[in-house]
């Protein structure tokens, strides 16, 4: 057991999948000499040499046709885009194409690619540089969407996405790369993609959250733990497919349930939540279920102040579980 | 001015910073911007410039050490009045004031799963840029955030202001939420008898589940079977002696045949006592079929098919005393005496006799409801011919009833308790045991066709088990 | 593959190295085929029977002297189609009736299982993908196999067709200079009929010729006539070839003629005069082999009348068969949206 940040994790999760699997190679822009913007291929290109640490041109969409076409080709490709908001040119290859291959062809060519990028807010980033794109993709048949936010479930699942024979858009969020730490087994583990995990245990409510924002559900839930109220806090960890049942299992023992997330609060992930329970929890509640998530303006603006006032928060999440508890 | 300068905060997402090399040393005079140390991170290595124009006074952390961002590094005599230092001097920041006071839990969570936990999460490790180039020290966006909460996400609507009406359902009763709906009809709970400390008096979970608990404390082995409303209680002001009470027309029926029984009827009393271990047992094999099928769930479509059962074996309990001497009748329309707001009611269920316990079960919720909501129509009150009260619902274990006029008999269950009672061979076993009381009209019959009818009556609740047919 | 020596006979052919009568003549013998079924499928789409067709009328010649130039060109090699490409899928393997069960979209069509557009899927055995109908998307696949194959150290070299409307597209150019700068053993083969669906090639770019922008990626690009199947094959060859020795890149573009419109839903006389379409048909590169090979004497009036009576007859038994065959059970639409063992690990 050792204790290890988030962005070590993805570090040790691909250099372990390289180490096992000669056909598994990294592919995007900085990843070579640089070791990726954030550091995350650091050192792997001494290690793998640069055929397997590919630096490509600047030019998203071939990162992402190119990677579909060597992953047809029967290599693991971990393709990286750099930052989230990056994200739209390789939308015609990953939603239009990658997601479709296998169902197209009837499994004669399949696409085993994890798309990995760094999303979310909180760092001052702007505009252009903070943006949460998983709902996007999660809409999306034929794609696996992942977004952990624990160094432990960072590593297994990351693992798990470069084993997976279908493609997986790998979403980490850049606030937590260095500012959560946290225990991982010292021997080789994956963790399924689509299974949910309660963080927290408790009887009063659940929240429901991914990325980020888990930890500020945590410290909520902590805080009113010393009132004598339990608030059990069910990290998705993947949102596509989503673990329906660990959700309304945790509803339907709490009853009041809160979906929490930075994306923009409308047609996003936590209105599946949220129409999930409605339609399979229904008579559990006791309380309408209740979202905290980033507003819906277009992206998470650069001031302090602003990028504040959109960030959903510990104080945030804790006024909405006071609404929630006393409904 | 003696100041002390931390390590900024430099860097996205990075926790701690190597020292270098100190580029001033102490009692050296330096410019604001100038540079002062090398630090390495993770992701960078950069000269961090003096925040402040001053001499350098000592070094606080040397050359190799792994210093923490927003941790002193050194003294500087700053010259003028130094401008706060963002990172180092940001005040803390005053959590805001809960909203409000979260209710107490009913069950414990296993204690402090915090500490459980395999990992943490560094909050004070702010970012300043993207990727980690970006300026330090313009202040920490955590101590913003809480300034800018006026501007804060969507919110889940707003509790409505005090004094607002609790909430209503289509139907006139109190609004209530899925489960509280689920749960009112699983345990044959009356919704009139619950307490509502939710928003706007709103029903809770809670709530159901602490009335359900008192329940079990006071009243047995169940639920009420019977609807027990709570009459508001009129407010007493010192100020006044007395005041005259709004007289209602079922108040004063009430009064009326209540007086009428006493006055004319010479009644008399008797008690017996039943084990209900039978009653026990078919109640809950039935329950749900009961109430899937539209049925009360409780004891008394039992009870009432009992009696029911009775008064046809014994018809001078199913009779009226006339000037011109007895009537017997000859179909049985049961009475269930139901507790209402306004006051007694009892609504009848007609040709009692001749329905199975399903029947009746679906026949005392119609009544029942129709009572509750004011629904009753003038057929579903006329004609009784004998009344059964449920006052075991109120917790009572005897009662007296007053026989409502003009019939010849009123019988009571009362609640049901556990007990140790001696079975046979001389044995001592604990047993819910029920008192049935009787008030008769002493014209019409005597003790002993009274004794045998609620004989009768004890020894068909016995019989009952879960075998019995619906 | 080696290739048989050319014969004496047809030494007056002018024929490429590497492309002999013979081949010629089995080259001819499928173009003939192509062209019937080509017309059968427009017929059953009149007929109300065929969803939609993209016939390769005119692309015939660019198409099959591709493949036998690919087929020549390297020890190995895979094609990445687009919609306009029968004559690739028949060349490599795709036999009538599984074309006809595409058109009809009935059970067993081998691409996709007749989810997809005719002749869209994948038959990765037969060296073809043709993933889907939007416009260039498979160029860039085209790019990342051939890096797959360089990372393994496979001799191949990778074919992706394309129209010159594809040729606007960003991920093409994005293609084109990723394969160039890890010299990636690709032929970028342009098959410019000058129309994308109905915008004719000067509004697509200002340029005469796709060709020349190779040389901003630093590959090499060639134009040729598309309708003359040597000319084709001697392009596409020596760029198979050059690929497959780990040269890099290069890029060829033919010139054919589209003789029907962009599909069965277009309407091109409002933008196409007749005369100009008439005047296209005197490149008609069936017409052209016909012509080459009995002036050649590699083939007689008698033989050419039984190569044609042979394709009518094929093509008759392929109607039948894929109309008779059945549509996809409705409970098949849910099959295929992942691996079976959603895992981890295992190969491919």
């Amino acid at each position: 057991m050792s204790t290890i940040t988030v962005i070590e994790a993805v570090r040790e999760a691909m250099a372990e999948e390289m180490r096992r699997d000669e056909r598994v190679f990294i592919f995007g822009e900085d990843v070579g000499r640089r070791g990726g913007v954030f550091l995350a291929s650091k050192g792997f290109i001494d290690e793998f040499g640069p055929a397997r640490v590919l630096d490509t041109p600047l030019a998203e969409a071939s990162i992402a046709g190119v990677a579909v076409g060597a992953a047809m080709a029967g290599m693991r490709p971990i393709a990286e885009v750099q930052f989230a908001d990056f994200v739209w040119p390789i939308v015609n290859q990953i939603i239009g194409e990658a997601a479709r291959a296998r169902y197209g062809t009837k499994s004669k060519v399949s696409v085993p690619l994890v798309v990995r990028s760094p999303y979310g807010g909180q760092v001052r980033g702007g505009l252009f540089h903070s943006q949460s794109v998983e709902a996007y993709f999660a809409h999306t048949p034929g794609l696996k969407v992942v977004a952990p936010a624990t160094p432990y479930d960072v590593k297994g699942l990351l693992k798990a996405a470069i084993r997976d024979e279908d493609p997986v858009v790998f979403l980490e969020h850049k606030r937590t790369y260095r500012s959560v730490r946290g225990e991982v087994p010292d021997e080789d583990y994956v963790l399924p993609i689509g299974v949910a995990d309660v963080k927290r245990p408790g009887t009063n409510a659940s929240i429901i959250t991914y990325g980020l924002t888990l930890h500020y559900a945590l410290a909520a839930a902590d805080k009113l733990a010393v009132e004598g109220v339990e608030v059990e806090v069910v990290d998705l960890r993947t949102l596509k497919p989503l673990d329906a049942e660990t959700v309304l299992a945790s509803v339907r023992k709490t009853s009041r349930a809160l979906v929490v997330h930075e994306d923009n609060i409308s047609l996003g992930v936590g209105a599946e939540v949220a129409a999930l329970i409605a339609e399979h929890a229904f008579e559990a509640l006791d309380a309408p279920v209740m979202r905290v998530a980033g507003p819906d303006i277009p992206a998470m603006p650069f001031a302090p102040t602003l990028e504040a006032a959109f960030m959903p928060t510990t104080e945030k999440i804790e006024a909405a579980l006071r609404r929630l508890l006393t409904y | 001015m003696q100041t002390i300068i931390n390590l900024p905060h430099v860097g996205e997402s990075v926790t701690e910073g190597v020292i270098g090399k100190w580029l001033a040393a102490p009692g050296q005079r330096v410019r604001r911007y100038d540079p002062l140390v090398e630090v390495v991170t993770d992701k960078v290595s950069m000269e961090v410039p003096s925040p402040f124009t001053g001499v350098l006074t000592s070094l606080l952390v040397q050359e190799g050490d792994t210093v923490p961002m927003g941790q002193p590094i050194c003294e500087m005599n700053v010259e003028g009045a130094p401008v706060a230092q963002a990172e180092a001097a940001a005040p803390a920041v005053p959590a805001p004031a809960p909203a409000a006071p979260a209710p107490q839990a009913t069950v414990n969570a296993p204690a402090a799963p915090a500490a459980l936990r395999t990992f943490e999460f560094l909050d004070s490790v702010r970012a300043v840029g993207p990727t980690g180039s970006g300026e330090g020290g313009q202040g920490r966006p955590d101590a913003l955030q809480d300034a800018a909460q006026v501007a804060s996400t969507p919110q889940p609507p707003a509790p409505a202001p005090v004094g607002a009406p609790a909430p209503v359902s289509a139907a006139g009763g109190p609004w209530l939420s899925p489960l509280v709906r689920n749960l009112v009809r699983l345990h044959g709970v009356d919704v009139g008898a619950l307490t509502g400390t939710g928003m706007r008096g709103r029903i809770t979970k809670a709530d159901v589940e602490r009335y359900l608990e008192q329940v079990r404390r006071t009243g047995g082995g169940g639920a009420p079977a019977q609807p027990i409303a709570r009459t508001p209680q009129p407010v007493m002001d010192p100020a006044v002696e007395s005041s005259r009470m709004q007289m209602t027309p079922l108040r004063r029926t009430i009064a009326e045949h209540m007086a009428r029984a006493s006055r004319e009827i010479p009644a008399a009393w008797t008690l017996v006592e039943v084990d209900c271990t039978g009653l026990v047992a078919a109640r809950a094999a039935h329950r749900q079929a009961l109430e899937s099928n539209g049925g009360s769930g409780t004891y008394l479509p039992f009870t009432a098919w009992c009696v029911a059962g009775a008064l046809r074996a014994h018809p001078r309990l199913n009779a009226r005393w006339e000037d011109e001497g007895i009537t017997l009748i000859h179909r049985v329309h049961l009475g269930i005496a139901a507790s209402t707001e306004g006051g007694l009611i009892v609504p009848v269920v007609h040709d009692a006799d001749r329905l199975g316990i399903l029947d009746l079960a679906r026949a005392i919720r119609t009544v029942t409801d129709a009572a509750r909501t004011g629904k009753l129509t003038l057929e579903q009150v006329r004609g009784g011919t004998f009344t059964l009260n449920n006052t075991g619902a109120l917790g009572s274990v005897a009662s007296v009833p007053i026989i409502n006029h003009p019939q010849a008999g009123i019988l009571t269950t009362e609640a049901m308790v556990k007990r140790p009672v001696v079975v046979a061979g001389d044995a001592i076993a604990v047993r819910p045991m029920m008192n049935l009381c009787l008030t008769f009209d002493h014209r019409i019959c005597d003790g002993a066709e009274a004794a045998a009818f609620l004989q009768d009556v004890r020894q068909r609740i016995e019989r009952l088990s879960a075998g019995t047919a619906l | 593959m080696a290739r048989k020596a050319s014969r004496t006979a047809a030494g007056g052919l002018g024929l490429p190295d590497g492309l002999s009568g013979e081949d010629l003549l089995d080259l001819y013998g499928t173009m003939v085929l192509v062209r019937a079924l080509d017309e059968r499928v427009w017929a059953m789409n009149r007929q109300g029977k065929a969803a939609i067709v993209a016939s390769c009328q005119g692309h015939e010649a660019a198409q099959l002297g591709s493949v036998w130039a690919m087929r020549a060109g390297a020890p190995a090699h895979f094609s990445f189609t687009y919609y306009r490409d029968l004559a690739v899928l028949t060349a490599e393997g795709l036999t009538p009736t599984e074309s006809l069960l595409g058109f009809l979209a009935k059970d067993g069509e081998p691409l996709s299982g007749a989810r997809q557009f005719p002749q869209h899927g994948a038959m990765p055995k037969r060296h073809v993908i043709n993933l889907s109908n939007v416009v260039a998307t498979h160029v860039p696949h085209a790019v990342g196999w051939a890096l797959a194959a360089k990372m393994r150290g496979e001799p191949i070299a990778v074919a992706a067709f394309f129209g010159d409307g594809a040729s606007s597209q960003g991920e093409v150019h994005e293609a084109m200079n990723f394969a160039a700068v890890q010299k990636l053993p690709v032929v970028f083969i342009c098959e410019n009929n000058g129309y994308a669906i109905s915008v004719p090639q000067a509004s697509q770019m200002a340029v005469k010729h796709v060709s020349t922008r190779a040389e901003g990626y630093g590959m090499p690009g060639v134009t040729v006539d598309g309708t003359d199947v040597r000319e084709v094959f001697q392009a596409v060859s020596a760029a198979s070839r050059r690929a497959a020795a780990g040269e890099g890149p290069t890029l060829v573009e033919l010139l054919v003629e589209r003789y029907l419109p962009h599909t069965s839903d277009d309407d091109d006389s409002v933008y196409r005069k007749r005369a100009e379409i008439e005047e296209a048909r005197k490149r008609d590169p069936l017409a052209k082999l016909q012509a080459l090979l009995l002036e050649a004497g590699l083939l007689t009036p008698q033989r050419d009348e039984q190569l044609r009576q042979r394709a009518r007859d094929e093509v008759e038994a392929a109607t039948d068969a894929a109309e008779a065959a059945p549509f996809p059970a409705p409970d098949d639409v849910f099959e295929h949206l992942f691996a079976p063992d959603a895992g981890q690990g295992g190969g491919r």
